[in-house]
């Protein structure tokens, strides 16, 4: 057993747990944010993408021991209080997921690359982008939408800021 | 997952003590192969060693000739820096397809190279590009290192600290993809250094891990072009067949990717 201490979401934790315990289960059984999935549990589906000190990662493949001190973002923590992320209402808009199990690692992927591009997207690039992310739904058409809408949305609203 | 010890080092001296002391020690750099082979209970190290925030084992160093990457710096940060783009273009553009994007924040060249997968992509070029790969006890040369599957000079406990890559004159690569892993099914590396000298190196292909390519090496000493490859047969002995592609299918594949690494390279 180890105590890590990290922030989430802007709060900062600390949990007393296992070192085999892995990022994504300290996130939805210790601190109850289960907004972020376990899909397949072998770092290909993304269905458990946070960020890391900025970094989109694979929650699945990290243990604590390496998060200990991070800055880690989930879904829970893009949102402004009731004012949804430019990303998330672009989903919404766009009819960006269906059943809705990929979308919060969609979501903390797409918002990774659209900053990675800095907006200047195409619809190649956010297609080969997602490679790490499946869904079985969607055919991803919606998706790519709504990731090339909410790329706007993001540079008009870093621009306001 | 077993039960295992997370330590982090905080030195490249920490870590080798970290290791010693562990009755079944494993080094853990980015995690992306050896977590999920310990999440399948294939692996069940008493203890991890986390080198990848030791200083000394992060970033990228351009001097002269060489490159040499420290072991610890990610494939994110090796695809996107300004002076390997310049120097040597064809290692960043191999970096940019190893796995997805949430995969290149993490993994890092030791890692994969110490791991010596098969059909992972960093062995080809290490071996085209004929680096010299840095311990913390000596310096291996890229035809010495790559010991078949899985399987590296390395000794018990010892770390590589980085890889060095002499800037060659010319250099490409072309993988074909396995659709779902996105694994090299062969990837090639063709390398011409500043003498002349022609390395071509295929991943994926061969039953025992990295192989060099003498053949298409020959052409492309005389020839430098796509086309010198044309009348090449590879032979199929000794290659991987699997449900992916036959030992033929993939003897095939080292020609049609060398070709691509040619013509795409620079």
């Amino acid at each position: 057993m180890s105590t890590v201490k990290l922030t989430v979401n802007g709060r900062s934790v600390s949990a007393e747990v296992e070192d085999r315990t892995l990022l994504v289960h300290l996130l939805r059984d210790h601190l109850n944010l289960t907004g972020t999935h376990v899909g397949c549990d072998t770092s290909q589906c993304g269905a458990c993408v946070v960020h890391v000190d900025g970094r989109a990662v694979k929650s699945c493949t990290m243990l604590v021991g390496q998060v200990n001190g991070a800055n880690v973002t989930t879904i829970e923590g893009i949102a402004k209080g009731d004012e949804l992320h430019p990303m998330q209402a672009a989903f919404r808009d766009n009819h960006g997921l269906q059943c809705g199990y990929c979308t919060p690692g969609m979501i903390m992927s797409a918002i990774d690359i659209v900053n990675r591009h800095g907006g200047e997207l195409d619809e190649a690039t956010v297609r080969q982008e997602l490679e790490g992310n499946i869904c079985r739904c969607t055919g991803y058409h919606n998706i790519v939408k709504s990731v090339l809408d909410a790329a706007g949305r993001m540079k008009v609203s870093a621009a306001a800021e | 997952m077993y039960e295992t010890h997370y330590h982090r080092a905080s030195s490249i001296e920490d870590a080798a003590a970290l290791f010693a002391k562990g009755s079944d020690a494993k080094y853990l750099s980015g995690g992306q192969t050896l977590l999920p082979v310990m999440k399948q209970r294939l692996a069940a190290p008493s203890d991890v060693i986390d080198l990848a925030k030791i200083p000394a084992m992060v970033g990228i160093e351009a001097s002269g000739d060489t490159v040499t990457i420290k072991a610890a710096t990610t494939y994110y940060d090796i695809a996107n820096n300004a002076d390997l783009k310049r120097t040597i273009p064809a290692l960043a553009h191999l970096t940019s397809m190893v796995g997805d994007p949430a995969v290149r924040y993490r993994g890092t060249i030791g890692g994969s190279i110490a791991n010596n997968d098969p059909a992972a992509d960093y062995p080809a070029a290490v071996l085209a590009l004929n680096a010299t790969v840095k311990t913390n006890k000596r310096s291996i040369a890229a035809d010495d290192f790559f010991k078949g599957l899985f399987s590296t000079a390395l000794e018990d406990g010892e770390i590589i600290t980085a890889v060095s890559f002499p800037v060659p004159a010319k250099a490409g690569y072309a993988k074909f993809r396995h659709p779902a892993s996105r694994f090299a099914l062969t990837g090639v590396f063709v390398a011409k250094d500043k003498a002349g000298n022609v390395r071509v190196a295929a991943t994926g292909a061969s039953a025992s891990g990295v192989m060099r390519v003498p053949n298409i090496e020959q052409a492309l000493k005389a020839n430098w072009s796509a086309s010198a490859i044309d009348g090449i047969k590879i032979s199929a002995d000794g290659l991987m067949a699997d449900i992916h592609g036959a030992a033929d299918y993939r003897a095939n594949l080292i020609k049609v990717m060398a070709q691509r690494a040619v013509a795409e390279g620079s």
